[in-house]
């Protein structure tokens, strides 16, 4: 039997789940737009299975979860950004590493202290319940930090994801930015993943940003589009989700998919009207 | 003239091999230079070294009156940008950026830079088009205008003609010479086709690793490092060009060399 949805909005946890969910959603499609054109997108899957291997750890050590796991994410993003730069492995092997590496060693740590099963569930699938009030402060200040940041660094982000080479010879430092980039990716991918579960935050990084990509043209769009369907998409998985008690991270992550698939549609036949409306011509 | 840019004992070194090996030259105010040799000569190590993307691993590279912020580069093309949702008013004006602080928008000074700047490459009308949807002419148009607003003195391009075809590689080049004559811009050109080359450039940079030749294009005639060039290219260049233009005069050339041989 579903609740109305204006008594929905007045459980304390609901309230909480959505201030995080929706700054998390916002600063993830923002970051999403980077990763996914500079063909980074795996870099939030690896760090949030470094997300789950921190929270274990927290879990076993009875510490604050956020406080162990912000700076060891932070740490295995350096180190993923040191690993593409220098590295002698190939970037996408390396993340593939060190994210089933950081899982393992989660789900061993785990092992040692028994009964902790149910809240292993809540951190790999994410839960509406497990964000407390705490983690909601974090949240906030993490994605204040986050958001000023990307603004800041719109358009120096902008033209090294354009082309970095032609960033870096007139002036603009995209080692600096890189770092930038996988600091704030890092964060976000924390502070998602209490709520998300950290099998299931890096498809809210590049869903909004493919989303997008389908039907906006320019630059400015794609981040506008992004951020409205990712934040559209939360709200409405979060509900529906609260409404008939399912999963939240998957609920949340299939309004994603149904996004991208009715936006990949709407391209493809905006696109059949034009080809049948012009005829094809042929442009060197 | 004075020289505006100048590489000393230059040498870059990969890993195990030497891609650029004890350069030195001198670039001068107004000049154009065309820089040729066989593949993997070294070229665009050059290049990059001089717009500072490779670290030397021995020797320097000194501007004169030249900060790094003020060279127009215009790399080779990367398939990044085949499917970038961005307009080109945007793409253009990341050029700006050099020259403006931290700030989320524009300076007005910046947006005119861009506007001038895709006035003077014709391309004001595709300005709300998206770059993916371009043809390789018009994006390599959007690609020099955002190296034009990074610029007033010094433009470096690396194989800009390599994705065109003969007719747009043209048009590039006579861009190119306007920019030159008309407008005082230094241009330091990576060039795969040697006879576009000799007859745009006012001087050729032969090298390979080491290098090899720098001086007019008249005196490039006469080396034999031209004619390997001439013959290297020449299967490929009756292919590509049907419609020859004063290169008649190469096989007489040829001869005077023999002669003078």
């Amino acid at each position: 039997m579903p609740i109305d949805l204006s008594s929905l909005f007045s459980f304390a946890f609901i309230q909480r789940a959505l201030v995080v969910g929706i700054l998390v959603s916002v600063c993830s499609a923002l970051l999403g737009i980077n990763l996914v054109l500079r063909r980074f997108s795996m870099i939030g899957d690896g760090l949030s299975h470094v997300g789950f291997g921190s929270l274990a750890l927290a879990l076993v050590l009875g510490a604050e979860p956020l406080a162990i796991a912000i700076p060891i994410v932070i740490l295995a993003a350096f180190f993923m950004l040191w690993l593409n730069a220098h590295g002698k492995m190939q970037g996408d092997a390396s993340v593939a590493m060190l994210s089933s590496s950081a899982l393992a060693i989660g789900i061993l740590v785990t092992s040692f202290s028994s009964g902790l099963n149910i809240d292993l569930n809540s951190y790999m699938f994410g839960s509406i319940l497990a964000v407390s009030q705490s983690d909601m402060w974090i949240s906030v200040i993490v994605s204040a930090v986050v958001l000023v940041l990307y603004l800041v660094c719109y358009h120096p982000m902008f033209s090294i994801t354009f082309d970095e080479p032609f960033a870096a010879a007139t002036g603009t430092r995209a080692s600096f930015y890189n770092t930038i980039l996988s600091l704030l990716t890092a964060l976000t991918v924390v502070v998602g993943m209490r709520l998300m579960g950290t099998l299931l935050i890096s498809p809210l990084i590049i869903f909004p940003a493919l989303t997008a990509m389908r039907v906006c043209k320019s630059y400015r769009g794609v981040v506008i589009c992004s951020v409205a369907t990712s934040v559209l998409s939360l709200v409405l998985g979060l509900i529906l989700s609260f409404l008939f008690s399912l999963p939240t991270g998957a609920t949340i992550v299939t309004v994603n998919l149904v996004f991208f698939l009715g936006f990949s549609a709407f391209s493809f036949l905006r696109g059949l009207l034009r080809r049948s409306s012009h005829p094809v011509r042929t442009e060197k | 003239m004075s020289v505006m840019l100048e590489t000393r004992g230059l040498t870059v070194r990969y890993e195990h091999h030497i891609a650029c090996d004890n350069l030195s030259f001198a670039l001068e105010e107004g000049d154009y230079v065309a820089i040729v040799g066989e593949n993997g000569s070294g070229k665009s190590t050059l290049v990059k070294t001089l717009v500072g993307l490779l670290k030397p691993s021995a020797g320097e590279v000194i501007l004169h009156n030249l900060s790094k912020k003020e060279i127009g580069y215009l790399p080779q093309s990367t398939p990044v940008q085949r499917d970038f949702p961005a307009t080109v008013s945007e793409v253009v004006l990341t050029g700006c950026i050099g020259g403006g602080g931290f700030l989320p928008f524009y300076s007005k000074g910046q947006k005119q830079a861009a506007q001038n700047a895709m006035e003077l490459m014709n391309i004001s009308p595709l300005s709300k088009k998206s770059f993916r949807e371009l043809s390789g002419g018009q994006k390599q148009r959007v690609l020099l205008a955002r190296a034009l607003c990074a610029t007033k003195k010094l433009l470096i391009l690396d194989e800009p003609a390599s994705v065109l075809d003969p007719v747009i590689t043209h048009d590039l080049y006579s861009i190119l010479k306007m920019l030159n004559e008309t407008r005082g811009i230094t241009i330091l050109m990576v060039s795969h086709d040697i006879h576009c080359a000799v007859e745009q450039a006012k001087t050729i940079l032969h090298m390979d690793k080491e290098l090899l030749y720098y001086g007019t294009p008249e005196g490039y005639f006469q080396t034999e490092l031209y004619q390997r060039m001439v013959g290297l290219c020449h299967a490929d260049y009756s292919r590509e060009h049907t419609h020859s233009h004063g290169h008649e005069l190469h096989p007489e050339e040829k001869e005077e060399n023999g002669h003078a041989d």
